[in-house]
């Protein structure tokens, strides 16, 4: 009997130590409760997670407590698209608005056939680079260095660069924006996913000046403008613009463009 | 006993002898004459003349357009044939003014009227370096006006003449200094009326002895100028080493000369604020070295500012035959930018232009491998920095890091740790590039 005295004093101590601290945890959790929005998780939940930044908060986390807060739409992650839009949609109870698949376009498509070359640019792989050191690979002032800057800052693989100039994959691409950001010269642009027509060349140099360098490039001649029957396009500063929401998709200009720059969906693959 | 220098540094070949034999003769341009509106730091100057303007040498075409900013004269005599974007040796497009050279170099009048040195007041120096749109020639291109002006003039105790020239090939120094030995000296007899308290002292590095002692003939007669030999080591010349090695003083980061009471000024820059102030003579010409294992004369020059650097290849007779160019730097191999054409005009603070055959071009372009952490790169750099580190945090992109704990921006680019890199890491170029995008984060 008495060799058992011990073991019931030890387990009852621990059993009462236990209870105590049990009851202290419920008041001190009660006290210092902090209130989560259900809703935050939830809306993470159906993100894709890739933390792109591609929404202008930092990473998935930030963007779900910002939607959850109203602070940003429904459908802000512009990788996910409307499919995601929509879940987010059903747990915040709104219904998102229509919003259109964007794709990453490069304005340039002067490869190394088209393009004259400039000089031997041997130093570190990165456009930025190229740029700051004053060498630049072709002759063109303003087109696509082709050193893939923006291929190495994309999270999906979509863009790649082949002869000098960069190309998107359209399927890949999530319309993130980091090429848009990450490219020194300006060249990529988020496009509507209908868009037909887009002109692919962004030299601000006169029509003679352009025709030494490249042979795909735009002259600025506007021979477009005076083709299109919706004044969706204009040409400001030697180069054609084309205005997504009024263009119609009738191809007339590009099948009067001169360099041949004016390209469809198919074309701009 | 060997001459002073400073910690680091390295001993590229010097390269001098090729061009420093040669006698300095002045070139008359052809073509038209290009004058870049930014020939300097700060602010580009404002065009004074429009297209089809008649000009004369020596006549104002651009002027300062703020405190720190520089007036542009022309160089020669013709009419203006356009205000358009033209290239410069950086390989960006700068707004340029592009006279129609009628080869006769008509003075404008006035110009070359002799003043005696002694009678001058501080504000006439002053306003005829202001005038004249002189700017530091040794390559920064800054402002003289603005450097010459520090907030006390009576705490300078040091006018540091520069003429230690330590990039190989480069020879236009030297070869001045043994030209126009007087005319420097007068620039820092002006220069200590200007400075009360101050001495100086013409720095040279001592494979120059021609220079050093045709500079001693000249400042033995002189009170409180003198000349001292400094070892030939690259880069003797950066402002900061050099301030360390004459003075004994060691600028803090982020210091500049004047608070150590120091103002330093390269010969060209001497020999123009005395042409500007004592012969009434804007800035229109320099002495230019056409240099480099592939020109078939090499030699300096007294050129032309605005002239074609085509051109002044040409004088120089061209490639060298049976030899194939591969490089055209605008400067010499250390700090040099590779220059996308030959038709770039001579700026202001350019002094030379290297052209390098392929054999030595391919052997400066070695693969890059990886960082071995050899700690080389820290030990040659004169001003003490960790290129090593400073390459890591620039290529993750922690900006921060760079600038307040690896204080990257006080990197001078002299390409020191380039260099010596055994792994032929880009390390220059990459700290050019971090400073850049620094500065320019801070504009915005």
């Amino acid at each position: 009997m008495q060799s058992f005295m011990p073991i019931i004093i030890a387990t009852a101590s621990v059993a009462v130590i236990g209870l105590l601290i049990g009851l202290l945890l419920i008041v001190v959790g009660n006290k210092f409760k902090v209130e989560v929005d259900e809703r935050v998780a939830a809306v993470r939940e159906c993100l894709p997670g890739n933390n792109c930044g591609g929404c202008g908060f930092a990473g998935c986390d930030a963007l779900a407590e910002a939607i959850a807060a109203g602070k940003a739409p429904v459908n802000a992650c512009p990788v996910g698209g409307a499919p995601v839009g929509e879940k987010v949609g059903r747990i915040m109870g709104v219904t998102a608005e229509e919003k259109e698949r964007l794709i990453a376009f490069v304005r340039c498509s002067g490869d190394c056939e088209t393009v004259a070359r400039r000089s031997n640019y041997v130093g570190i792989r990165d456009c930025a680079s190229a740029v700051g050191s004053g060498l630049n690979p072709w002759a063109c002032d303003h087109g696509c260095l082709g050193l893939g800057t923006c291929a190495a800052v994309c999270p999906f693989g979509a863009i790649k660069v082949d002869k000098g100039v960069a190309h998107v994959d359209r399927d890949k691409c999530m319309a993130c924006g980091k090429c848009v950001a990450a490219c020194p010269k300006h060249l990529i642009e988020l496009v509507p996913e209908s868009a037909q027509y887009a002109v692919q060349c962004a030299s601000r140099d006169r029509g003679p000046a352009v025709k030494k360098v490249c042979s795909a490039g735009c002259i600025g001649c506007k021979l477009c403008t005076k083709q299109c029957e919706f004044e969706a396009i204009t040409v400001e500063n030697n180069i054609a613009h084309i205005d997504y929401s009024k263009c119609t998709g009738c191809g007339k200009c590009a099948e009067k463009c001169p360099a041949k720059i004016i390209r469809s969906k198919a074309e701009r693959m | 006993m060997s001459n002073k220098t400073f910690r680091g540094g390295v001993h590229p070949e010097g390269h001098k002898e090729i061009s420093k034999t040669q006698p300095v003769e002045v070139f008359l341009p052809k073509g038209d004459m290009v004058y870049p509106l930014n020939q300097h730091i700060g602010k580009p100057a404002k065009p004074v003349v429009k297209k089809g303007d008649k000009v004369l040498a020596g006549q104002l075409i651009a002027e300062a357009d703020g405190f720190v900013s520089a007036n542009i004269v022309s160089s020669c005599s013709g009419t203006v044939k356009a205000i358009e974007e033209r290239y410069v040796a950086s390989g960006a497009k700068a707004m340029s003014i592009v006279i129609d050279n009628d080869g006769e170099f008509t003075l404008a009048p006035g110009i070359g009227e002799e003043r005696d040195p002694e009678g001058l007041s501080n504000e006439e120096i002053l306003d005829a370096i202001q005038m004249a749109g002189i700017v530091g020639m040794g390559g920064a291109g800054f402002p003289a006006r603005v450097k010459l002006a520090p907030k006390d003039p009576d705490s300078i105790e040091y006018i540091i003449a520069n003429g230690s020239e330590c990039e190989p090939y480069i020879t236009c120094d030297d070869q001045l200094m043994q030209k126009e030995a007087h005319a420097i000296v007068g620039a820092i007899k002006l220069l200590m009326q200007l400075f009360p308290n101050a001495v100086g002292v013409v720095a040279i590095e001592d494979n120059k002895p021609d220079a050093i002692a045709t500079m001693q003939g000249v400042c033995n007669n002189e009170k409180g100028i003198s000349v001292l030999p400094v070892k030939a080591k690259y880069p003797e010349g950066g402002e900061r080493s050099l301030i360390g090695v004459v003075t004994g003083r060691q600028l803090r980061f982020g210091q500049l000369p004047a608070e150590l009471g120091c103002v330093v000024c390269n010969v060209s820059t001497l020999n123009a604020i005395y042409r500007a102030a004592c012969k009434n003579e804007p800035l229109m010409e320099r002495l230019f070295t056409v240099s480099g294992d592939a020109v078939a004369n090499p030699r300096t020059m007294s050129v032309k500012i605005g002239t074609s650097c085509a051109e002044l290849l040409e004088a120089a007779g061209g490639i060298k035959a049976g030899c194939e160019a591969a490089k055209v730097l605008s400067g010499g191999p250390m700090m040099g930018i590779a220059m996308p054409s030959l038709d770039v005009p001579v700026c202001k603070n350019n002094n030379a232009m290297t052209v390098m055959s392929k054999d030595e071009v391919e052997l400066a372009e070695k693969k890059m491998t990886a960082c071995i952490r050899c700690g080389r790169c820290g030990h040659v750099c004169p001003l003490g920095l960790v290129p090593q580190m400073m390459a890591e945090a620039a290529e993750r992109g922690d900006y921060e890091r760079y600038e307040k704990k690896l204080y990257g921006l006080d990197c001078i680019a002299c390409g020191t740790c380039t260099y010596i890199c055994p792994a032929k890491r880009p390390l220059m170029q990459l700290f050019k590039q971090t400073k850049a995008a620094i500065m320019a984060a801070k504009r915005r």
